[in-house]
């Protein structure tokens, strides 16, 4: 059993009202954006379950749009998310879907664009005390908490990339407490995720991105 | 040093002659990730945190996100020297339903076990810091005894309304808060546990019920009685008289009873005061 912390019980500390619908929806878009990598330009947060019916009252949408512009659970500006974004220029929107209901009952799809047009769509579910997990990243299904520093790789499903891979962090003398494959289907595009129990520094990107199968470096912790 | 029940703590308080928050501390510093610098610093800012969300209404009053709350905290503060309850009474459920309204305008809390019930313990232990004029270090030891107690319903049971209803939430946060309380009016570790367990048997039960499933109603009022419920359990304690059941005992039933309480009456707002018909009208004009 995982330890309990005096603070996981005297915690977490929150922007209110609701630990699973703000500040669990806060943590997803925050992961979101971590995946994106860059600054979005455009986000629409489609809204299914308990959140699609709620979310106005448990400001669901300004701890959605604060996430993403990289606010923690405890920062007041959630508060302001709104008019803190249209002052950046992020276009956003809200779509509450209530037609499908076969899903965890707070789950959220982040369609996310940087500047450059690329697109990025995360589905997160918030399971209560702020706890989240991430459940898909654009069309594969993949398991991501983001308790621990992770890397997310995207690149194509090839013989050796993952061996390349952890070449690479055994260089940098990072430990893999978990790794997670996922793929869209065989030879195409796969994802690999690695959590580790220590900080990754970002220089670790430029020996993975010289493998030619590797697209993408993603850093979240 | 670790415990994975009340007699487990009990048997640690009583071998190594430390009180319930001295065991908690070097659990939290042995088992955990942080250093006893960054712990003490944790927990200052939980106190700080606590202490602006439950005085902050009190003159500024805010209207909640879905509308149904808004004001009390600072009436109960007019209301004080006509107090009916005395004054550590009207404090603590003035302070109780003050971090409340601060949670259901988008402010700052401290989950404490959940959001919901997060008016319980600064509500209780904050009033009777002023009323004797405790520390704040004495005051960050109450809540790490509180803590100790939300771990063992975390570990051993639920603190969640929608696994086991209003009882494991504001049942949890108000056996935390008696607890802290007693410890900081010099009770020992038994009579702590004794408070716990009153606390739950008292709020055995309840059902978590809130008005357009929004974090408000009756929410609010129910931090208020959670802070009442803590205060009779802490006052029984402390006078010498003793519980038949044991804390670990209770929190079993109390489980129990979440898990067979009906779907309706676990946070979906489908049943109690959810479906009244004042509550529905009431939600039209809110949602």
């Amino acid at each position: 059993m995982a330890f309990i912390s005096v603070f996981d019980v005297l915690g977490p500390n929150m922007i209110g009202p609701s630990s699973s619908h703000t500040a669990g929806a806060c943590v997803i878009a925050f992961l979101a954006r971590k995946m994106l990598g860059n600054s979005p330009k455009k986000v629409e947060f489609i809204l299914y379950g308990s959140f699609a019916n709620t979310y106005k009252g448990h400001g669901t949408d300004r701890a959605l749009l604060g996430g993403l512009m990289g606010f923690g659970t405890d920062d007041v500006r959630i508060r302001d998310s709104f008019n803190i974004a249209d002052e950046r220029g992020i276009e956003y929107k809200f779509t509450p879907d209530s037609e499908l209901t076969d899903i965890h009952p707070n789950t959220v799809d982040v369609c996310m664009e940087d500047e450059s047009g690329n697109r990025v769509v995360v589905r997160g579910e918030s399971l209560g005390g702020g706890k989240v997990r991430i459940v898909k990243i654009d069309r594969v299904d993949i398991d991501f908490s983001g308790e621990y520093s992770a890397i997310i790789l995207v690149h194509r499903d090839r013989p050796g990339v993952i061996a390349y891979i952890t070449k690479i962090l055994s260089e940098h003398n990072i430990n893999i407490a978990f790794m997670k494959l996922y793929r869209e289907s065989k030879g195409n595009k796969a994802y690999t995720i690695i959590e580790s129990d220590e900080m990754i520094t970002p220089d670790i990107k430029s020996g993975l991105y010289k493998n030619e199968h590797i697209s993408q470096v993603m850093i979240v912790q | 040093m670790d415990f994975n029940n009340a007699k487990g703590l009990l048997e640690l308080c009583d071998n190594n002659n430390l009180s319930i928050s001295e065991v908690m501390k070097i659990r939290e510093f042995e088992e955990g990730i942080s250093s006893k610098e960054e712990i003490k610093n944790k927990m200052k800012r939980v106190l700080e945190i606590m202490r602006d969300s439950a005085t902050m209404p009190v003159n500024t009053p805010i209207k909640s996100m879905g509308g149904l709350i808004g004001g009390e905290a600072g009436k109960l503060n007019k209301y004080r020297e006509k107090s009916i309850g005395g004054v550590l009474l009207n404090k603590a459920i003035m302070y109780a339903m003050a971090v409340l309204e601060c949670n259901a305008s988008m402010g700052l809390i401290v989950a404490a076990p959940t959001a919901g019930s997060s008016g319980v313990v600064p509500g209780l232990i904050l009033a009777i810091q002023d009323e004797y004029s405790f520390s704040d270090e004495k005051v960050m030891d109450a809540l790490f005894t509180a803590g100790a107690i939300g771990y063992l319903a975390m570990r051993n049971a639920t603190v969640a309304g929608a696994v086991g209803g209003c009882q494991a939430e504001m049942g949890v946060a108000a056996s935390m808060a008696a607890a802290g309380a007693v410890e900081l009016m010099g009770g020992s570790p038994r009579q702590c546990l004794d408070a716990a367990s009153t606390v739950l048997m008292n709020m055995l039960g309840l059902v978590c019920d809130p008005v357009g499933g929004l974090v408000e109603y009756p929410c609010q009022n129910r931090n208020a009685s959670g802070v009442a419920n803590a205060l009779v359990a802490a006052e029984l304690s402390l006078s010498g008289i003793k519980q038949l059941i044991p804390f670990d005992e209770m929190l079993d039933t109390m489980y129990k009873i979440g898990k067979r309480m009906p779907v309706e009456l676990r946070e979906t707002a489908l049943g109690g005061c959810a479906v009244t018909p004042s509550a529905c009208d009431a939600c039209k004009k809110c949602m």
